[in-house]
């Protein structure tokens, strides 16, 4: 798939439809691909898509947007999703983008090959897109290892949404439904739980918190030019780490902030250097918008109308938050 | 030389909290990271990299500087006390202990950091081998020797040695510190031969990696101009998020802003970790003096590979520890910048 892409990205660059592509970097260890753009058939030498290609790049649409002519850009089946609910926030220009939608069979994590005793890596064989590769197979100085492709999954995959780009102009790939588990069985574990079990679980996660700003600024949701937390005069300045905060404003505020408009990308949990399941926040707002306000998912679609937005006579009366304890 | 059992080290944390606070890398919900000890905490001294490096012992993120308090026409002002108690941290890397010495330059030179000394002085260092280097680490590169904590500048060194911890006490803090637990060690004068295979063992290892043999040569003090003005930032700097990842994990950064917070019937004044990543990074009254995310991309790197060696005899203010390289999530790091700038490629 990768060669497809780049031959794609070549014959479009040379044709003139586009300005720049904006795709993935081969790194220099076997899993830290970057985002990167490409402006020319030279660079593109270096284009690499495999399963560590996980960031959305969806939120880098909103720079290139500003910049002369299109942007060939390279999105995955739930990437998509972020990308029309830029749009529909008036955040990207859809005409700046010339978007092609890519197969994903899953993307890997490798935080969660680390988890399994795996270190000191100098290879990994069936991170390609071109097999079926059921196993990744690891070189390491301390020999060679194995583990499953979806036991090295981000959380994310587990609950994937589906094959289908909600947005593109032309697909190259196959995809792979990688879902495996439920997607609120994890905000139902913690529903379950007591209060005080509750705070507990979300104070231990959130006591972690290094105050990186790396879940807001890769969330593309968290579009704001300039956010609150930035402020000068905001008194609790947004990079001092002071365990209250953290533990019971920052991250509760920012739920708040991108609910309804949260498509659920998984970004903020795949970037938390301390590996807080920040995910859970957002996903408890989607099951609860789902229930009081029936089915919604951000992102399906650029014009609907979203449901905090929008006002009807069947909507829940805020009495409820009292109701239901 | 002393040894331990690896099954006995519950009991020699145990004695060391008895009569000092005590700093160790411990797991919670799922990550290391360097905290106090306690009877129920999870001490994991397996896992090669905390999440953060340990600079918080000497460093706290967030700390208080003093507080002012409002007492009818009054304003009384509160020092914060200054660490007045012998501590000791336990499993320190020799990346990391190369980290506090790229510190000391910064806060004990003139003027002295008072706070950060206070703690130097009090601080008893126990610095770990590292028994498994991994594909991240390039100490190599800073001169840091991984295998040896011994000549690195701690009290006491220790080493993983099959089910057995060896105990070295280097200076005279250390000698009293392994009086104190002396009790648990066993004498491991025998094991010498042992102890030179693992640490043989390590820089084997070492030169496998990745990244040890990379090249610093283009950088360094009388870089300056040439580096400031490449023309490489621009691309470089692209993928970044503008998130501190890389400033928070890091042993050696040093930035930081002092704040007043306002309690309602006083002031409280606290300095916390900056981050040259952020927009609001060295602002003044006239406004801020970097105002692209690239001119701050520039700054910290240009900080550790140029003005930092200029300023501190050659010295780089990077020491390989690798974490930058683990947890940005853009995959930047700082040995891409080495070799896209003028390092080995």
């Amino acid at each position: 798939m990768q060669e497809e892409l780049i031959k794609r990205a070549k014959e479009l660059l040379a044709d003139g439809t586009v300005a720049r592509v904006l795709g993935w970097k081969a790194g220099d260890l076997p899993y830290n691909p970057e985002p990167s753009y490409f402006e020319n058939e030279d660079q593109l030498k270096n284009f690499v898509y495999n399963g560590f290609c996980g960031a959305n790049l969806s939120k880098y649409m909103i720079e290139a947007s500003k910049l002369e002519g299109k942007t060939l850009v390279f999105l995955k089946p739930c990437d998509t999703y972020s990308f029309n609910q830029l749009i529909k926030e008036h955040r990207v220009d859809r005409e700046k983008a010339f978007i092609i939608g890519v197969g994903c069979k899953g993307k890997l994590s490798i935080e969660k090959i680390r988890e399994q005793g795996i270190k000191g890596i100098e290879s990994i064989t069936g991170a390609e897109m071109t097999d079926d590769a059921e196993t990744l197979t690891i070189q390491t100085i301390y020999g060679e290892k194995t583990c499953t492709y979806a036991s090295a999954m981000l959380g994310r995959c587990h609950v994937c949404k589906g094959k289908e780009h909600q947005v593109y102009d032309e697909l190259i790939g196959e995809s792979k439904d990688t879902k495996d588990a439920d997607r609120f069985a994890e905000v139902e574990k913690i529903e379950a739980m007591s209060p005080e079990e509750r705070f507990a679980f979300f104070q231990n996660e959130l006591s972690k918190c290094i105050r990186c700003n790396a879940c807001r600024n890769v969330c593309p949701a968290c579009s704001c030019r300039k956010c609150v937390f930035d402020s000068t005069k905001f008194d609790s300045a947004q990079k001092a780490n002071v365990d209250d905060f953290e533990e019971k404003m920052f991250h509760i505020i920012r739920a708040f902030h991108v609910a309804g408009r949260c498509t659920d990308c998984g970004e903020c949990s795949r970037v938390c250097p301390q590996g807080i399941p920040l995910h859970l926040f957002n996903r408890k707002f989607i099951k609860d918008i789902d229930k009081f306000y029936g089915e919604y998912q951000a992102g399906e679609d650029t014009d609907s109308k979203a449901p905090l937005t929008n006002f009807t006579f069947d909507d829940v009366e805020p009495s409820i938050v009292g109701e239901r304890g | 030389m002393y040894k331990i059992a690896k099954s006995n080290l519950p009991a020699l944390f145990r004695a060391i909290a008895e009569t000092k606070e005590l700093y160790l890398p411990i797991r919670r919900a799922g990550q290391v990271n360097f905290g106090p000890w306690s009877e129920d905490a999870e001490v994991d001294v397996e896992t090669l990299k905390t999440v953060k490096s340990p600079k918080d012992v000497f460093f706290p993120q967030s700390e208080n500087l003093y507080s002012c308090e409002r007492e009818g026409k009054d304003i009384k002002i509160e020092p914060q006390a200054l660490q007045d108690q012998e501590f000791v941290v336990f499993g320190m890397k020799a990346c990391d202990i190369k980290g506090v010495e790229v510190l000391d330059k910064v806060f004990l030179a003139d003027p002295i950091d008072t706070f950060y000394a206070a703690r130097r002085d009090h601080g008893i260092i126990v610095a770990m081998a590292c028994h498994e280097p991994e594909e991240s680490c390039f100490c190599k590169v800073f001169g840091v020797d991984c295998a040896d904590p011994e000549k690195s500048a701690a009290d006491v060194a220790v080493w993983m040695l099959g089910d057995d911890l060896i105990w070295k006490a280097i200076t005279e803090k250390g000698e009293a510190l392994t009086k104190a637990v002396e009790s648990l060690l066993e004498n491991a004068d025998a094991d010498s031969d042992k102890l030179e295979e693992e640490k043989n063992n390590i820089r084997a290892i070492v030169e496998k990696l990745p990244y040890s043999n990379l090249s610093l040569e283009g950088w360094g003090g009388d870089k300056l101009e040439e580096k400031f003005n490449s023309p490489k930032w621009e691309e470089l700097y692209k993928p970044c998020l503008a998130c501190g990842t890389c400033t928070f994990v890091c042993p050696t950064c040093q930035c930081y802003d002092i704040k007043d917070y306002d309690t309602g019937h006083g002031v409280q004044r606290y300095r916390c970790w900056d981050s040259c990543m952020y927009s609001d990074f060295t602002m003044m009254a006239h406004g801020n003096n970097r105002t692209s995310q690239m001119q701050r991309f520039r700054q910290r790197f240009m900080h550790k590979l140029v003005y930092f060696p200029a300023n501190n005899d050659g010295m780089y203010s990077c020491v390989g520890c690798g974490r930058c390289v683990e947890k940005c999530p853009s995959s930047l790091n700082i040995v891409k910048v080495i070799k896209s700038m003028g390092g080995e490629q």
